[in-house]
């Protein structure tokens, strides 16, 4: 096998690297400078304006601008040129490929918060005071750390599938043949591939309900568990009538930022299946229409959607933030 | 007292509650602990046998790796060139949208200025705009400058090779900052009205509290937020993929992962090995680092 790592033609990005660090340094240092320069009696206005100008300009060229632009473009024709009303948006409800793209995100986007939020409950509740609670808890934690793209690839192996009488070598499979069952292509068959896409996405998340539901179980004061207990309250009942109504702010919390997390999801199909065999969901359709066809009226009406299904949802969020401060 | 037969009941029910969380647990770890031993077999075994039938006849190489990283055919990984631009990627992507949101939100916090609660509203609501929006308008601004009526504002930037790591960082960066400007304002905003009263009265200058009191007081804050974009860069694959462009001079490693996914999905001794290589610094980050993502995740602070 050749092997080779040539450092020389590497060390450009070094470079630019050093060329980065130093011009944030020279920013820092030039607001920093301006702000001490400015007389410490003048207004506030130009302290502020100082200090804002970096994040308003940048949010401006970088977020306001091209938002209001993709939304013109959304009424345009793929290449840019030609008004076309709202022919993109009919595409979008109408086409058959379009549509089992929304129907997937559907799916996905009322499948990942139920599961994750209840596989995190179960799991918050079961480990509450255990012995090995922090170990138990760090174990489901940590594919939060792994990338969307590390995950597909885990996930992809678990899946990955031999001809039956020959060896298989994932998991899924090897427990299906234990069972008497026969290997299949997990990933090839819609409707149920998208099921095996959504378990990924579960596995990722199902950590983040952990550590805020089981905060939130913390955080139940204790006389109130204890006078269910001398009530006589079951395990169910505590659970039911307790610690479920105690911690709804929380529960809220997860399910929303779920269903945000997850409307937005590109990494995983695209990874696992790159949008095929009817697995799309909108990000990806918009980063394909966009990017790969060059249909940028579509990815662009598709982007919009995208902004109007989850900004009431944002809303809601931080309305239930706030009630869980 | 509870009866002798509501206590076997719970001892019962904590039985099975145990047995679902091992369940669980083992649910949870088995796909990681089958890649992480797979990575390590020989690539005739990783693509004959399963990685549990490992322990029947263990032998153990760090070829895949070797080959991943370091290999020069074009079908090898040639992932050390991606990892080295994921770092240079991931450096000035935390450590831009760090500073520029502490500045606007020790503005917001402290200065009294008119339109301030404005302009904290607007970058407030910005949180709600998709990455999804400003991904083509903000490709063509680099690549085809700023016209308005045929009138050239701003040329294209033109940005090649290692040029294009400007473009991830910028994008980044704007991507991250309502997020940050909001979390960095929640804290600063609950910093006591006398301390900053008092140094104002000692006559320091805004620089100079920003500095030396804002700055130590939030540094938690500023621990979570930069785990937490830390994490974001490094595994985003999406910004990646569209301003880093597609090959070794300037793409992560995330993107060139998920190409190998596509294209060489069976290479299991491949992807196996570049999959942990992905995985294992964001996973020691994470683990040394815990504790103020945690308080972060709390503090209400995901990104959409």
């Amino acid at each position: 096998m050749d092997l080779d790592f040539d450092l020389a033609a590497e060390s450009p990005k070094l470079i630019q690297l050093v060329i980065g660090v130093v011009a944030f340094l020279a920013v820092v240092g030039l607001v920093l400078l301006l702000l001490d320069r400015a007389p410490m009696r003048s207004r506030a206005r130009l302290h502020a304006a100082i200090l804002l100008a970096p994040a308003v300009v940048l949010l401006a060229v970088g977020l306001v601008i091209p938002a209001v632009r993709t939304t013109l473009l959304s009424f345009m024709s793929g290449d840019g040129t030609a008004f076309v009303g709202l022919d993109n948006y009919a595409w979008m409800f109408t086409q058959p490929e379009a549509v089992t793209v929304l129907r997937n995100t559907l799916v996905w986007v009322v499948l990942v918060p139920l599961l994750v939020t209840a596989i995190g409950l179960v799991y918050a509740v079961i480990v509450d005071r255990a012995r090995f609670e922090s170990l138990a808890k760090s174990l489901l934690f940590l594919p939060m750390a792994i990338s969307f793209v590390g995950a597909g690839i885990i996930w992809k192996f678990v899946y990955a599938y031999r001809p039956e009488g020959v060896d298989q070598i994932g998991l899924l499979n090897q427990v299906v043949v234990w069972l008497g069952g026969e290997p299949r292509q997990w990933l090839l068959d819609p409707p149920l591939n998208t099921l095996f896409l959504i378990v990924v996405m579960v596995w990722i998340q199902a950590g983040f309900a952990t550590v805020v539901l089981s905060a939130a179980i913390k955080g139940i004061p204790a006389d109130i568990v204890e006078a269910a207990k001398l009530d006589g309250a079951g395990a169910a009942q505590m659970f039911f009538r307790v610690t479920l109504p105690s911690i709804r702010p929380a529960v809220i919390v997860v399910l929303v930022t779920q269903s945000i997390g997850t409307l937005k999801l590109f990494d995983i199909v695209r990874t696992m299946t790159g949008g095929q065999f009817d697995t799309s969901v909108i990000a990806n359709e918009m980063y394909n229409q966009a990017f790969r066809y060059g249909e940028t009226g579509k990815g662009a009406a598709l982007a919009v959607f995208l902004f109007v299904l989850v900004t009431p949802i944002v809303i809601y969020q931080i309305r239930s933030r706030r009630a869980l401060r | 007292m509870t009866t002798a037969p509501a206590r076997v009941r719970a001892r019962l029910s904590s039985r099975t509650a145990s047995l679902a969380a091992l369940l669980i647990a083992l649910l949870w770890t088995t796909p990681t602990v089958g890649l992480l031993l797979s990575s390590f077999r020989p690539e005739d075994q990783i693509k004959t046998t399963g990685w549990w039938t490992f322990f029947s006849a263990p032998v153990l190489t760090l070829e895949n790796y070797q080959e991943v990283l370091f290999g020069t055919s074009s079908s090898s990984g040639q992932l050390a060139s991606f990892l080295l631009n994921s770092i240079v990627i991931t450096i000035p992507s935390v450590l831009f949208p760090l500073a520029f949101a502490a500045f606007a939100a020790y503005a917001l916090a402290w200065l009294p200025f008119r339109g301030r609660d404005w302009i904290y509203i607007g970058i407030f609501a910005l949180q709600v705009v998709p990455l999804q929006m400003a991904l083509v308008p903000l490709l063509s601004f680099f690549s085809e400058g700023v016209e308005v009526f045929g009138l050239q504002l701003m040329p294209a930037w033109n940005l090649e090779g290692t040029g294009r790591f400007v473009q991830v960082w910028c994008a980044h960066t704007c991507f991250a900052l309502p997020l940050g400007v909001f979390l960095l304002h929640n804290f600063m905003s609950e910093l006591p009205h006398e301390l900053m009263e008092a140094a104002r009265v000692d006559g320091a200058t805004h620089g100079t509290i920003f500095r030396r009191i804002v700055l130590p007081l939030v540094a938690p804050a500023l621990a979570s937020f930069a785990i937490f974009q830390f994490l974001w860069v490094w595994n985003d694959l999406l910004v990646g993929l569209i301003f880093g462009g597609g090959t070794a001079e300037s793409a992560p490693m995330t993107v060139r992962l998920a190409q190998m996914a596509g294209t060489k999905g069976n290479e299991w001794q491949r992807l196996t090995a570049g999959a942990f290589v992905s995985v294992i610094i964001p996973l020691v980050v994470f683990l040394s680092m815990q504790r103020y993502f945690v308080r972060g995740l709390l503090a209400g602070s995901v990104k959409g």
